[in-house]
């Protein structure tokens, strides 16, 4: 258990610190790279939460395709690759107080909440299980999201494209 | 482990993340804001999943990640438009909706 939650500090320590990155740096490229720093803390973390099934698709989807469709977007818009100004509007002083208001409330309201609930694991979850909940118990949700990826594509392209 | 320690962490990248949409300019780096927010929810879905011993929080995470594939590429689509049409990717030049 000590081992797990010394791998949770180091990778949650990683995520906000990045996260950070994301959001502060002056640079449009490097924004995307800490994307990807964040999003593989993140499948780590299923990993932890023994949630690998999870964790594979959190790699392959988020930082195969969306963090290079980020990079194509960045390509584009023909984003200045040195370091910019004027990438943040003048809203920083107030946007700090409502986020850290909106920390401060969610930490409250959780440590409250779930004051100290453990999380006992086993076994990693079977993705044999996560196939029969999809197919089974989720099987029209699953295919509406089909369709609505299908609109999705076509709107995107419909949008995208010159004449 | 505890489960507070996954759901506090989800709710600093939430926060976070909702800085980065209210202070960015540039609508690509809004769009990198708006997917830490729902990775901020992805973490939470899977902390309860591991939590209750149930993996329909694992499946509710799957589809948020599908969305949210589906969201940048349309959002990505209309900043595209919005370059072409206004030369510049930021979003504050767009308002001429403004009375």
């Amino acid at each position: 258990m000590v081992a797990q939650n010394v791998a949770f500090g180091i990778l949650a320590l990683a995520m906000v610190l990045a996260a950070i990155g994301v959001v502060r740096t002056h640079n449009v490229v490097h924004a995307a790279l800490y994307l990807v720093v964040v999003l593989a803390g993140a499948a780590a973390q299923y990993i932890l939460l023994a949630a690998e099934f999870v964790a594979w698709v959190q790699v392959l989807i988020y930082i195969g395709a969306v963090v290079i469709l980020f990079l194509f977007g960045i390509m584009l818009t023909r984003a200045p690759m040195g370091d910019l100004e004027g990438l943040d509007n003048r809203q920083g002083l107030p946007a700090v107080v409502a986020t850290l208001a909106l920390i401060g409330t969610l930490t409250a309201l959780l440590v409250d909440a779930f004051a100290d609930q453990e999380i006992v694991l086993d076994a990693p979850t079977p993705t044999a299980d996560i196939a029969t909940q999809v197919f089974k118990v989720y099987v029209v949700p699953f295919e509406a999201v089909s369709i609505l990826l299908l609109a999705a594509l076509v709107g995107a392209i419909v949008l995208a494209r010159r004449d | 482990m505890l489960l507070n320690q996954f759901l506090i962490l989800a709710a600093i990248l939430f926060g976070i993340g909702m800085y980065g949409v209210l202070v960015r300019r540039n609508g690509v780096l809004v769009l990198m804001s708006v997917e830490l927010m729902l990775n901020a929810v992805n973490l939470n879905l899977i902390a309860f999943s591991a939590r209750l011993q149930e993996t329909s929080g694992q499946v509710f995470s799957l589809f948020v990640i599908t969305i949210a594939a589906a969201e940048v590429g349309v959002g990505l689509a209309i900043i595209l438009l919005l370059f072409r049409n206004f030369r510049s990717p930021d979003l504050d030049e767009v308002h001429q909706m403004k009375g």
